[in-house]
């Protein structure tokens, strides 16, 4: 039963929402800008040749930013992370195997590519991941949204997106409180059967919909005709084109120049 | 089976993403010119519904396993493919935000994969063609073993491909689908069972709920969507050969299984050519080249060149010992000034 940790995940994502209402600088920010800059940072980051080791170190830059200022705890950034991890370390562990040219040498040791590459992709793995994640801590669901159909995201979608996350909490208390009853009246029994996963299932589905219907009902009784209204408070700050310029540049110098090669070079200079 | 940012290249990764703009949009079209208001609130608890069904897990008897509940073929057989598409994507993005599963470079690419084949290609061809009409118990079970089980290999395949054409992760290509296609025909089958006897109960519960599977035509959709999967099969030959680091992924498993080693040749344009534009505005061009034993320029050209990533993969025994020493001390002394940083900069707004 995976039931336990999936009950850890969700408190996770309640803590997410809680991280997201503070009032940093960082959450001033607009969510269009995050998301644009999130984007941006995500994309340069995988543009570099595979077996880019070096270069990626400075973009570490912009999580640890936002974590701090943002007042993030990395421990529950962290905990998401190695949950996120395993397909791409089983992908990547194999790169070492297929891939065996030396490509690096520190000394007597010869490092492969394969390995280079497989410890690229970690890198990339924790800093894409990591953004995304932040990116939802610093301006939960309800801003995204609005943000995301102020790019251009279809309504439709954007209401569906906060509707899902809504009623996610509901259903998976619901969801909770089910298994709890089957665990109960099942002692010594491991796991779920699966006649009884399915008459679980099925209920749980019966009841959603149910729920949808009374849903549906109390909004028309509040004047739903089918059009979606939004409602949009926040104007664009000085502060949000300064935030999406700062970090474009930024990605800009780092992604043409190697910082961390040359501050290397720099030091081994200063101590030859 | 979520791809994984990490494993997608930006090419790749943004071809799918405007496959999924393009899905979303042609979605969103068509629920809106249905004029269901009631899909509104249906779909979004429904979304919430496949997230509760997946943390309950079933046990499969003598394996030991455990198997859960996809939710994109039921998704579809409840309420039909294009919101269906719209739930999926939406609890994809909900996914790649909060629990980091994906990403959200990868998110166009789970889209594509988890969301459109079940939905556009399995449903109306396989399980809406196997159901024909009213629901009925036998065919209904048939037709939704047969749509999971396709819907997931095509799925299965599509990552496969996505990971090749990326040209991040070195598995060939014959090794990773003969991985990846017979585990997921496993899931399939599990995932099959699953949604046919929770159909099936629905059926039998509350039949009103479940669309007669003929209640729009098809075929109108079905040029759209050709159209649709050529042209991003197109774009992403096209742009992934043009760009990603490795031409043909195809072409290179078959290389790498047959033992002919031309590796260098398989640098792409665009990382070549970022990485030139690179060494033309390098802090300090040649501070490598000084390190680098003599030999280690065949060609005898001068030291741009001989730094390049494309001249380390050509000479394995001239290694750029200069670069890599630099390469590995500023990277870790980055990596420490960055996180000493964060720590000076959490501190700092308590103590004022």
């Amino acid at each position: 039963m995976a039931f336990p940790m999936a009950v850890e995940r969700w408190l996770d994502v309640a803590r997410m929402d809680e991280l997201a209402r503070q009032g940093t600088p960082v959450h001033r920010i607009d969510a269009r800008a995050q998301t644009v800059t999130t984007l941006l940072f995500i994309g340069v980051v995988m543009s570099f040749a595979r077996d880019e080791l070096s270069a990626l170190m400075p973009f570490f830059i912009y999580p640890v930013a936002l974590m701090s200022a943002g007042r993030i705890p990395a421990a529950s950034l962290l905990r998401k992370l190695a949950v996120a991890m395993p397909f791409a370390v089983a992908v990547g562990l194999l790169n070492p195997v297929f891939d065996t040219r030396p490509a690096l040498a520190l000394g007597p040791l010869h490092v492969s590519s394969g390995w280079l590459s497989f410890l690229s992709i970690m890198l990339r793995c924790l800093l894409t991941v990591s953004a995304a994640l932040l990116l939802v801590a610093c301006t939960g669901m309800q801003r995204l949204c609005e943000g995301l159909v102020r790019l251009g995201v279809p309504r439709v979608f954007a209401v569906q997106l906060l509707f899902l996350y809504r009623y996610l909490f509901l259903l998976a208390d619901e969801g909770r409180r089910m298994t709890r009853g089957i665990e109960l009246r099942s002692p010594g029994v491991r796991g779920v059967r699966f006649r009884v996963y399915v008459s679980l299932i099925g209920h749980l589905l019966l009841r959603a919909m149910a729920r949808a219907e009374r849903i549906y009902h109390a909004m028309q009784a509040r004047g739903f005709d089918g059009r979606i209204r939004l409602q949009f408070t926040s104007p664009l700050r000085l502060a949000d084109p300064l935030f999406v310029g700062g970090w474009t540049l930024f990605f800009a110098v780092a992604r043409v120049w190697n910082l961390a090669e040359a501050l290397g070079a720099l030091l081994m200079k200063g101590v030859g | 089976m979520h791809m994984a940012d990490a494993l997608v290249s930006p090419v790749v990764g943004g071809t799918m993403w405007l496959a999924a703009c393009g899905l979303i949009g042609h979605s969103v079209r068509r629920i809106e010119a249905s004029a269901k208001d009631h899909l509104v609130p249906l779909m979004g608890v429904l979304g919430a519904f496949v997230f509760t069904a997946q943390m309950i897990n079933f046990t499969i008897p003598g394996t030991g396993s455990s198997g859960h509940l996809g939710g994109g073929l039921l998704l579809a057989a409840l309420l039909g493919p294009h919101a269906a598409l719209l739930v999926i994507a939406s609890v994809l993005t909900v996914q790649a935000l909060f629990f980091a599963d994906g990403g959200l470079l990868a998110l166009g690419c789970n889209i594509v994969n988890l969301g459109f084949f079940p939905a556009y290609v399995a449903y109306p061809w396989v399980y809406r063609v196997i159901v024909r009409g009213r629901y009925e118990a036998m065919r209904g079970s048939v037709a939704a073993l047969a749509a999971s089980v396709l819907g997931l290999q095509l799925g299965a395949l599509s990552v496969v491909l996505q990971t090749q054409a990326s040209g991040i992760a070195e598995l060939p290509f014959g090794a990773f689908a003969a991985l990846m296609l017979p585990i997921h025909l496993a899931i399939g089958v599990v995932e099959g069972c699953v949604t046919a006897a929770v159909v099936a109960f629905v059926a039998r519960a509350r039949p009103e709920v479940l669309p007669v599977a003929d209640a729009e035509p098809v075929r109108s959709l079905r040029p759209v969507l050709a159209a649709l999967l050529i042209a991003a099969a197109l774009t992403g030959g096209l742009l992934s050969g043009w760009a990603s680091s490795l031409p043909d992924g195809l072409e290179w498993a078959i290389a790498r299984l047959s033992g002919t080693e031309e590796v260098s040749a398989l640098r792409g344009t665009w990382h070549a050519r970022l990485s030139a534009v690179q060494e033309r505005t390098a802090v300090m061009p040649d501070y490598a080249f000084r390190q680098t034993p003599l030999s280690a320029r065949p060609d005898g050209s001068d030291g741009a060149s001989a730094e390049s990533t494309t001249a380390r993969a050509d000479a394995p025994s001239a290694l750029p010992l200069g670069t890599s020493v630099a390469g590995v001390v500023g990277g870790a002394v980055t990596l420490l000034v960055i996180s000493w940083l964060g720590f000076v900069f959490r501190k700092w707004p308590r103590a004022v």
